[in-house]
């Protein structure tokens, strides 16, 4: 986090810290990521063995798995997304309110995996936007915390403020 | 003056006579809920469609097929060997038992079951207990997190973490092992590794008795699940129920008593049965497999024999690196098995191995050569799921979560 | 009583439409010569002999053999801890048999995945539609003239596929090669 201390009494005013405002609203962000597990198949394991107390995800901020998509910031997708299941995964990425990330965790949500046939989406990025990829079959518990410091780096770098066009310029809002 | 107005308040009996008259338009709307495919408490990708009136479920109609990866089709096209990976992602909480049922029942086809050697079967039987704690503990910890009792699947997590260690050792990934092969295992036990085993035995009975107090005098839970989702003894005959899910109904029946393989006939274990067909019984019947499986293996632990852990046939079992760089024969049979796979013989045959689940079966029809013609996997959790539609009319809304808890299953075994 | 004998009752039931029974790996399986009885044989099975496990219900695509499909019991005594298999052949022109959900209600849901997975309609189940592929998939995935990788198909808002990259296909051996050179490794994408 970028800071500068201007000159003051800390012991007679307290901690106050000085920054710009995207870094202060990326750290807000990038440290209480909420995940919706989208735990389809095998991965899921790895994702509650993530989420258990050996590996415990909520030291990395992502406190509650919250299984509403409203509530959530990133989306993890950990296993095989099937044609048929694919629908709904969209549906409940479209309800996610912005900002919003997805991590395809596992061989099979990154392309598809060893399950080459006729029922299988090759990788849940032919309808998702996916932010970070994380290969194994399925990823040690280590690897998705790897996955989850790297989005966090990877919002820190975002422009949150700056640089962007209002909302109703955006076609976002309509006025 | 101030003015006066009059207004007139009827008695309670003519208010509630009214109220009633409005509701009589609205009873007998039925209200149609759907429990989606990504739902926290549907162990997996499940779908139900549930007709409600009120809190009381008239009908429920379940839709599988979420993660239908096509394994049949994908098992045409693969060699015996190659398709070990795939039984894996079966049912994937005890992928080790999967192993070991896929294993045997292509040893049977090939007609060399017999030749096992003594060491494999008993790790192999190892394999097979260990993955039936795991399996359990992570089902019961899911079913109790479900109803309501979050610390439990703490416990039962922390637990499965130490077989996760002791599996990585053994195999080399915490799951989706891989581990046998046809006609033996790919490697050996590696050094001190059955001391960690009789070590983990110890802990993960103090667990299970964790658990136990926390949960089976529990008079939430009690309430919950006594009297909710019984299964009567000919319904699940006719389901073609089998696992715990069976024994819960009074029928004494495990395949590891009833036709023994590996070296079951010579280990010393009871099978517990339920009386009612409950959930409650269902969980007893879990958590009393669990301490019997903790009495398999310290009965292996003592009976391991030493020797080899492959079968020593060059048709079946790959040989040593070192002879395949130096001898003719076995370069030969390198080759072989690893473009053809095994030559299996032409005909079909079916074996069922006691999963955690209950009974896994691989029914094999080949026309010789080294794919099989036709794989069809019988999957308990599939056969387990039918019940559903006819046992959840009745039920409350709450009752749910505690018979899809109670019936443990797998999706990945189940649309395979 | 053995399962060869619990076999020889039913042949001796069933004296015209059944077959021998064949031994293999110490199973026995029975050859049904008539579809359309398969469901009198299953009850008699159940009835009088205990076979009130179905375990598995399985069918095969024989592809270029006529008749085309073959459906296979397999059952399970509690009372003799016997199993048995019974094999039924349907043509494809006919690809229709009787539905044994009346005899075991398990049968249920392994029709449904026959008739999704190959396209076998079972005549009297009482819900017959797709299981494990969503309704309105137009084709049957199991049979040997559909390949791995898939076919495109699309229905708005409920799901598509498209046929995945399998660059040539899995390289792996045929089944029922006579020798060696027909059983070595060929590319399985037809041209």
């Amino acid at each position: 986090m970028n800071t500068t201390e201007i000159g003051y009494n800390s012991k007679i005013e307290g901690n106050v810290v000085h920054t710009r405002l995207d870094t202060a609203v990326s750290w807000f962000r990038k440290n209480s990521i909420w995940p919706m597990p989208m735990g389809l198949a095998c991965c899921g394991i790895e994702l509650m063995a993530a989420g258990a107390s050996r590996y415990d995800i909520s030291r990395f901020g992502s406190e509650v798995m919250r299984f509403s998509p409203r509530q959530s910031d990133v989306m993890i997708v950990a296993g095989t997304v099937t044609y048929k299941m694919a629908m709904a995964v969209r549906r409940i990425y479209e309800q996610m309110p912005e900002p919003k990330w997805v991590i395809a965790m596992g061989a099979c949500a990154s392309s598809g995996g060893m399950y080459r046939s006729y029922a299988t989406l090759q990788g849940v990025d032919r309808i998702l936007p996916v932010d970070v990829y994380v290969s194994g079959c399925p990823p040690r518990p280590e690897a998705l915390l790897e996955a989850l410091m790297k989005l966090q780096d990877k919002i820190s770098k975002e422009p949150h403020i700056t640089d962007k066009k209002p909302a109703r310029d955006r076609g976002l809002v309509l006025s | 003056m101030a003015e006066v107005r009059n207004i007139e308040i009827s008695d309670s009996a003519v208010r509630s006579a009214e109220a009633i008259d409005e509701l009589q338009d609205l009873q007998g709307e039925k209200m149609t809920l759907n429990m989606g495919p990504s739902h926290p408490a549907t162990h997996g990708v499940l779908r139900l469609s549930l007709e409600l009136d009120g809190e009381i479920i008239t009908k429920a109609d379940p839709e599988i097929g979420y993660l239908h990866r096509g394994d049949e089709k994908i098992a045409e096209n693969m060699t015996y060997n190659q398709f070990i990976p795939y039984t894996d992602r079966l049912d994937y909480l005890a992928p080790l038992a999967n192993n070991v049922a896929y294993a045997l029942a292509v040893e049977k086809l090939l007609g060399v079951e017999g030749e096992l050697p003594e060491r494999c079967k008993y790790i192999r039987v190892i394999c097979c207990e260990l993955a039936r704690i795991s399996a359990h503990l992570l089902g019961l910890g899911a079913f109790a997190m479900d109803v309501g009792a979050l610390t439990v699947f703490l416990h039962t997590f922390n637990e499965r973490e130490k077989i996760y260690n002791l599996i990585e050792a053994l195999t080399g990934a915490r799951f989706t092992t891989t581990y046998t092969r046809i006609g033996g295992l790919s490697r050996d036990l590696p050094e001190g590794w059955t001391g960690e085993l009789g070590k983990f035995t110890k802990e993960v009975s103090v667990a299970i008795e964790e658990a136990d107090k926390l949960l089976t005098r529990n008079k939430i839970f009690i309430d919950r699940t006594k009297g909710v989702g019984v299964i009567s003894r000919d319904e699940a005959i006719d389901f073609g129920l089998t696992g715990p899910n069976l024994r819960g109904s009074n029928i004494e029946y495990d395949l590891r008593k009833a036709h023994p393989y590996l070296v079951y006939d010579q280990l010393d274990f009871d099978i517990p049965y339920g009386e009612v067909g409950d959930c409650y019984d269902r969980y007893l019947i879990r958590m009393e497999e669990m301490r019997q499986s903790v009495r398999i293996l310290d009965q292996c632990i003592t009976k391991l024999p030493n020797g080899p852990v492959n079968i020593d046939d060059g048709k079946i079992v790959l040989p040593k690196k070192q002879k395949v760089l130096s001898s003719m024969e076995e370069l030969i049979h390198q080759f072989m098995l690893v473009t053809q796979g095994q030559n299996a013989p032409v005909g079909e045959v079916y074996f069922g191995a006691e999963n955690p689940k209950g009974e896994l079966g691989f029914y094999i029809f080949s026309k010789g050569g080294g794919v099989p013609y036709r794989m069809k996997i019988r999957a308990p959790s599939f056969v387990n799921l039918s019940i559903l539609s006819h046992m959840l009319p009745g039920h409350m809304m709450s009752d749910i979560v505690a018979i899809l808890g109670s019936l443990d299953f797998v999706m990945g075994e189940c649309d395979r | 009583m053995t399962a060869k004998q619990l076999a020889k009752k039913i042949q001796s039931q069933f004296k015209t439409i059944t077959s021998d029974a064949i031994e293999f790996r110490g199973e026995f399986t029975v050859g049904i010569l008539d579809s359309n009885q398969i469901s009198e044989v299953c009850c008699f099975a159940k009835e009088e002999l205990a076979f009130d496990y179905l375990v598995d219900l399985c069918t095969i695509d024989n592809d270029d053999e006529t008749p085309r499909w073959t459906v296979v019991y397999h059952m399970y005594s509690y009372k003799h801890f016997q199993h048995l298999r019974l094999k039924v052949s349907v043509s494809e022109e006919e690809s229709k048999l009787p539905s044994v959900t009346s005899v075991w209600r398990t049968a249920n849901w392994h029709e449904r995945e026959a008739f999704d997975m190959m396209g076998i309609e079972f005549i009297g189940h009482p819900d017959l539609r797709r299981i494990l592929m969503w309704e309105g998939y137009p084709y049957y995935p199991l049979r040997k003239d559909f390949p791995l990788a898939g076919k495109s198909s699309e229905m708005p808002d409920v799901a598509f596929t498209d046929p995945i990259p399998l660059e040539g296909g899995p390289f792996v051996t045929t089944s029922g090669g006579q020798d060696s050179a027909d059983r070595e490794p060929r590319s399985r994408t037809p041209e």
